[in-house]
């Protein structure tokens, strides 16, 4: 029994990816669930607006490269993420006055507004890959690994290593303060109770004098930060490519769907809850039970579903959720 | 009414049989992808095909003077009904005699099946490798010819390249479609076949979020290299990157897919030590077929040789039949691919149409050097690489 190696293998091949992959899901769901809670309806453009952003902070990246500024060991994108998401709230912010508020003066059903954003969607779509091209970025310096499998297997002697790169590590660490930050913005400051004010009752907020429009303009300029943010963590851990920041579409929404569609905690443990599903249930559990039991002879792979069905994993979750408790996990609002 | 279809249909066979007789004009469609994945590919591949023709038509010597057209058309690559429909229009419309086309394995398989076989037209593909599309009981009416290798045969090949290096189990990923299903299979079972063993062979998505759950299912399964049966610009880097970063595989076995400047410029000296294999030749048609396009166009992007073989053999199949009629034609593609007869090289078309009108035998070897085997597919020549000090360098050719 070597109890050890199994646990450095499940840590390096599930544990990790899991938790980063979550995080980049966790932040993606998070502007998702604000638009819905706050504005209404399922924003279909927000893959692409996490591809503007993060394409804003490339840019920006590449001009500092260019300059010879770098920032140590972390990568220097973290110093273009304020001008990426200042650019990206421009847009969301023009993309607001020239097509969404029509429809809120309207006050036109959701559903008009879901095809409105898929409208929205494809414009940014042609929009990233007018400027940037089609094509993988790579954008991503400094440090690549904390810890590498080679490394690890040389400081520790175990016949298995464990690696950590140092972006995955950022993405949890950059998720928890953002998060954290959202919440003490719309818990304990005045604009961000009015926004939640807003978000429960929107004819009683607006007796109390609380101006929609203004709420309207901050909710859209924090989905951007945190588009911006969830779109440049994941092209710096894995790589920039507009088409799949359309396809990462699908599991955001899923996250949100089942943490509970406008409640943000929901949409952090959707986050996860679909990552890890998503993983754990297609990993083949062969090499771990090898070290735990070493006398059985493993024939299989002992992997429950094959991994061609991983996003079958998710829909399944979003099935059983929405059939047992629509609201979600976290009690958003009913679909 | 079925005596009306009768005599309408009769009616179509005679009118077409009067055209075929008056062959002033030789129509060639080329159907290849010019919208769609493979798009950086496709100009050159075109390119090719039609300097083919136009050195045919130039020379003024196919069926007694005939001029040769070439009308390009779209077959998107993935969109089946979109490269059907242009196939159709080819056909029916333009009244194309031959089809050097299409490209990537589905459309062609879709217009053989939908459009050339029920109009009874010769198609040439010059890229479409799916072992699929090897039709051993003449399903395909013997009007399906390619002058790329199935992937059947590039299964062999790799199960040659790592059996030498003492390589006997491995872990197999591909791009789950036509192209890379058919290679993975055809792998694992020439590689048991010789004595291997395949941990896993699963699939993985293009364009994809995340790679993780693949990964960690490859590690598990285990063997000494990873091979990776998808596009270098789709999925296949991110199956590298995320086997790279998580330690599960150092090295690779990279099929034609994933072999191209972006794997060098992705992973550089990361992945050293990996090997490969695609799609080449040392033969001197492929030189001469540099020196015949000159600077016109990329004479060495990938399928552009044989291209240009596919639209030679056409023509040069109508001139030893004495007809444009694919009905007549199809019979002699294969005679004039291979021996016996007088070697033709790129740019020597016109000998080629004059031995063969005065009833002589030829063997085209042309860019790729041409030699169709089994049910009319090249039997393929392939450049064995080795990733080194983050190069892509040439072992040999086999």
């Amino acid at each position: 029994m070597d109890t050890l190696n199994a646990l450095v293998a499940l840590a390096n091949f599930v544990l990790v990816p899991s938790i980063a992959y979550g995080s980049q899901l966790a932040l993606g769901a998070l502007g998702v669930t604000l638009i819905y809670g706050i504005l209404r309806f399922s924003n279909f453009a927000h893959g692409d607006t996490m591809a503007f952003g993060a394409m804003a902070t490339i840019i920006v990246t590449w001009w500092l490269q260019s300059l010879g500024i770098s920032f140590g060991p972390l990568p220097t994108a973290l110093l273009a993420l304020p001008a990426g998401a200042l650019a990206t709230a421009l847009l969301v912010l023009a993309t607001d006055r020239l097509v969404y508020r029509f429809y809120r003066r309207k006050r036109a059903q959701p559903v008009i507004l879901v095809i409105v954003s898929m409208g929205v969607m494809f414009v940014m779509n042609g929009l990233v890959r007018f400027i940037i091209g089609v094509d993988d970025q790579r954008f991503a310096d400094g440090a690549r690994f904390i810890i590498s499998a080679r490394d690890f297997k040389e400081m520790t002697g175990l016949r298995e290593g464990l690696a950590i790169k140092s972006t995955a590590l950022l993405t949890v660490v950059v998720a928890i303060i953002v998060v954290a930050v959202l919440f003490w913005f719309l818990n304990r400051t005045r604009t961000g109770k009015s926004m939640r004010a807003f978000s429960d009752n929107e004819d009683l907020a607006l007796l109390s004098g609380i101006d929609p429009e203004r709420v309207v303009r901050i909710t859209w300029i924090i989905v951007a930060c945190l588009a911006t943010v969830a779109g440049v963590l994941y092209g710096l851990d894995k790589s920039f490519k507009p088409f799949t920041y359309f396809q990462l579409l699908l599991p955001i929404f899923a996250s949100a769907i089942v943490g509970g569609l406008g409640n943000p905690i929901g949409a952090i443990a959707g986050g996860f809850v679909i990552a890890f599903s998503e993983i754990t249930i297609t990993y083949a559990f062969k090499k771990t039970a090898l070290y735990l039991f070493p006398v059985w002879e493993v024939e299989g792979l002992i992997q429950l579903l094959s991994t061609e069905y991983k996003f079958a994993v998710s829909f399944a979750i979003l099935v059983v959720v929405l059939l047992f408790r629509p609201t979600g996990l976290f009690r958003g609002k009913a679909l | 009414m079925k005596k009306m279809l009768l005599a309408t249909a009769a009616g179509v066979l005679a009118a077409h049989a009067a055209s075929a007789m008056d062959v002033g004009e030789v129509k060639i469609g080329i159907i290849l992808g010019l919208t769609g994945p493979i798009e950086s590919l496709t100009p050159q591949m075109a390119s090719g095909a039609e300097l083919a023709l136009a050195e045919t038509s130039d020379s003024g010597l196919l069926l007694n003077g005939a001029t040769v057209t070439a009308i390009r058309g779209d077959s998107t690559c993935i969109d089946a009904a979109a490269a059907v429909s242009a196939a159709e229009q080819q056909i029916t419309g333009d009244g194309v005699h031959a089809i050097v086309g299409g490209d990537c394995s589905g459309v062609t398989g879709a217009i053989l099946q939908n459009v050339a076989l029920p109009n009874g037209v010769v198609m040439i593909s010059p890229s479409a490798t799916s072992p699929g599309l090897s039709h051993v009981n003449n399903e395909d009416n013997g009007l399906f010819f390619r002058t790329a290798p199935s992937d059947a045969r590039q299964g062999v090949v790799m199960t040659e390249v790592l059996m030498e290096q003492g390589i006997d189990e491995v872990a197999v990923t591909y791009t789950n479609n036509d192209y890379g299903k058919g290679l993975a299979d055809s792998f694992q079972m020439a590689f048991e076949a010789a004595g291997g063993k395949v941990t896993i062979n699963a699939a993985h998505e293009d364009g994809k979020a995340d790679y993780s759950a693949e990964v960690g299912a490859l590690a598990s399964a285990g063997g000494e290299r990873l091979v990776v049966a998808g596009y270098v610009d789709q999925g296949g880097s991110g199956i590298i990157r995320a086997a790279l970063d998580t330690g599960a595989f150092d090295t690779f076995h990279l099929p034609d897919g994933m072999i191209s400047e972006a794997l060098t410029a992705n992973f550089g000296s990361e992945i050293d030590g990996s090997t490969g294999q695609h799609p080449g030749t040392d033969s001197e048609g492929a030189s001469m077929f540099h020196e015949l396009v000159g600077g016109a166009f990329d004479a060495s992007s990938p399928f552009t040789a044989e291209s240009y073989d596919a639209a030679a053999l056409i023509v040069l199949a109508m001139q030893a039949a004495g007809s444009a009629d694919s009905a007549d034609f199809k019979h002699k593609v294969m005679d004039v691919a291979n021996a016996p007869g007088e070697q033709i090289f790129p740019g020597e078309l016109a000998k080629a149409l004059q031995i063969l009108a005065d009833g002589g035998e030829i063997d085209y070897v042309g860019a790729s050097a041409v030699e169709l085997i089994g049910p009319g597919e090249s039997a393929g020549n392939y450049r064995q690489i080795v990733v080194a000090g983050g190069e892509v360098t040439t072992v040999k050719y086999r």
